[in-house]
């Protein structure tokens, strides 16, 4: 499902996080939320989530207006996965993926869960390939499985819209790359759009349809990756040099990056500030030692 | 993945229908055990009489030892464990900390605090809704200092909850001091560490009540419940209204807490100990959770009672140094297996 955020802005105690954001994302995408970090990325996802409101502006999913959604309502519409995500009790694989049926449960009856869940949440794992997993328990999958069955939690709730918050933090290369695999795969033929938020700018222009890059709380540029990742605004934004360059195998662009110039402090000015840093008792000492050599 | 599945039912079936059994044989069983001795053909004489079945004669003596004095004591006992170990249940899970226990956190020492202050004005009629009151403001101050200075951690809330259950325990116990005259070192006794001696029907009605009424409110909410495994984000985005959820779960709790403080005084560790037990029998969903555990804190607290009446008979403790002696390895193992970021 589309999303367009209208002039959408928010504070906390004063301080603005997100100032007059205004953005279409189409409707079927895989989209990145790029921007280093304080940007407002995690913010803005808790805001298309409804867990927010808008101080000002509006955001629509599909025809909605999120922020007055009953809260239930916006659960069946969208997913959220959440940062380094840890349950607080013992929960095995099948109980996590069941959580993502609980905005379909109503009324007094209904709480006691609906013929279709057990299924639903059988297809969700195996569609992220973790049906093997069912019966391990949360704590004992590593990182990248553990991904892979929120994303089944997230599927189980049945979504026009799934939001990913870093969902590839602490991952190593090759969980990165099936999960984003995962994601695109997921997204597009059933009417899911994904927006993830990502630090990794290579990950976005290989997989995303559409990138959003913040800074300070504002949308600095939209679009395809190829259009919005230019050196020069990369330089902008985060402050540090970088080249785009094709990926020798399907060519997609390929970001490579160096320090600024500004990172490197001529050595001789630091060597000789080092010097001047002695602690002056081993001075005095120093001198004191050669001052009894001499009277002896 | 079905067939697993009807295999658990079968099994938390079992359990369940297993803990009733048991709380009625423990129930029978300590009725009969006391000073004088009752048979257990007796006690189903008794009680059947009362009801007004037909049932075996049973004489005046036993009948009034039967039914005015244990049967109460016992069923106030299990409607008090009942509630403690449901009240500790939701704490743990909506404010996602292991330590969460309506002893620790300060409500039970708060609601004694509400209680006492009502007896000595000589409104005991208002007995249960300022033990209430007193739970409530006692949760309110917890959180409220735990929340100072950063989010609320584990160990932040039981801090708290102990600087919170000194001052009310003290603010108890200088009330009776100040106003009784005789005895007042065992009605404090009884108040701080918790005592069903004193039970009449009318503490059966409260408690009862309030199990009923506020407990099955909680079961209902065990979906919902279910939803803040992950935090509160999460329960947010599974379509729960936390904050609503949050209050209206923890004002439960005040509820059935203050109730049980009323008849029993402060009865710690039954709330920790129950919900980390049965969650190790049939795991950690709420709708299988909850009923159990009512039934197992039940079964616990009166059979603890019946220990603390009788080990050094004719003399009784109050039954909450039974559930400290045993509650407190239990927290330590707790801590011992609490690691990282859940203190940080």
């Amino acid at each position: 499902m589309g999303v367009i955020l209208d002039s959408v802005s928010f504070a906390i105690d004063g301080q603005a996080i997100l100032s007059t954001v205004s953005a279409r994302i189409p409707d079927g995408a895989v989209v990145g939320l790029l921007g280093p970090n304080g940007a407002g990325k995690s913010t803005l996802l808790r805001l298309i989530a409804g867990i927010e409101a808008p101080d000002a502006g509006t955001i629509r999913v599909g025809d909605s207006d999120v922020a007055a959604l009953p809260r239930r309502d916006a659960a069946r519409l969208i997913a959220l996965l959440e940062q380094n995500a840890s349950p607080g009790v013992d929960l095995s694989v099948e109980q996590v993926v069941l959580l993502g049926r609980i905005p379909h449960r109503t009324g007094v009856l209904g709480s006691f869960g609906g013929p279709d869940d057990q299924r639903v949440a059988a297809e969700a794992l195996a569609s992220v390939g973790a049906e093997s997993l069912a019966d391990r328990a949360w704590h004992t999958l590593s990182g990248g499985q553990q991904q892979r069955v929120q994303i089944a939690r997230a599927l189980a709730q049945q979504p026009a819209l799934l939001l990913l918050d870093e969902p590839t933090n602490h991952l190593d290369v090759s969980a990165q790359l099936s999960l984003m695999s995962l994601v695109r795969h997921q997204v597009g033929p059933a009417g899911l759009t994904a927006i993830a938020a990502l630090h990794d700018l290579n990950l976005a222009a290989a997989y995303c349809d559409h990138v959003l890059l913040l800074n300070a709380g504002r949308l600095v540029a939209a679009g395809p990756p190829r259009e919005v990742l230019q050196p020069s605004t990369i330089s902008d934004v985060y402050g540090v040099e970088a080249d785009v360059i094709p990926h020798p195998r399907d060519g997609h662009p390929v970001i490579v990056f160096s320090e600024p110039a500004a990172y490197f402090p001529s050595p001789f000015p630091a060597r000789a500030a080092k010097s001047s840093l002695r602690p002056p008792d081993t001075d005095s000492m120093t001198a004191r030692a050669s001052r009894t050599e001499d009277e002896t | 993945m079905r067939q697993r599945r009807n295999a658990r039912r079968a099994g938390y079936a079992g359990w369940l229908a297993g803990a009733i059994g048991g709380l009625l044989v423990a129930c029978a069983v300590a009725v009969t055990i006391g000073p004088a001795d009752v048979s257990l053909a007796e006690v189903v004489a008794s009680i059947t009489t009362h009801l007004g079945l037909p049932g075996g004669e049973v004489d005046v003596l036993t009948d009034s030892i039967v039914w005015q004095l244990r049967l109460p004591r016992v069923l106030t006992a299990a409607a008090v464990g009942a509630g403690l170990a449901l009240s500790g249940a939701v704490m743990q899970s909506i404010t996602r900390n292991p330590l969460a226990d309506p002893y620790l956190l300060g409500l039970s020492s708060g609601a004694s605090l509400g209680a006492v202050c009502v007896v000595i004005l000589g409104l005991s009629f208002a007995l249960p809704a300022a033990a209430f009151l007193g739970a409530l403001a006692a949760l309110f101050a917890t959180l409220s200092i735990a929340r100072v200075g950063g989010a609320i951690t584990p160990a932040r809330a039981v801090l708290s909850g102990l600087a919170i259950a000194q001052l009310a325990a003290a603010g108890t116990s200088f009330i009776i001091f100040w106003s009784a005259k005789g005895d007042s070192y065992r009605e404090i006794l009884n108040w701080l560490l918790g005592s069903v001696a004193g039970a009449t029907w009318t503490s059966v009605a409260v408690s009862a009540s309030a199990l009923l009424l506020v407990g099955t409110f909680i079961v209902l909410a065990a979906t919902r419940l279910d939803a803040f495994a992950f935090g509160d984000t999460a329960a947010a985005s599974l379509g729960v209204n936390v904050n609503a959820t949050r209050w209206a779960l923890l004002g439960g709790v005040a509820l059935l807490t203050g109730a049980m403080v009323s008849v029993s005084g402060a009865i710690g560790f039954v709330g920790l100990i129950l919900p980390h037990l049965v969650r190790g029998l049939v795991g950690p969903g709420h709708r299988r959770l909850l009923p159990l555990v009512a039934v197992m804190g039940a079964i616990f607290l009166v059979t603890a009672d019946t220990v603390a009446r009788t080990l050094f008979d004719p003399r009784e403790l109050p039954v909450g140094i039974i559930t400290a002696f045993i509650g407190v390895p239990v927290f330590i193992l707790l801590i011992k297996r609490m690691r990282g970021s859940a203190w940080a």
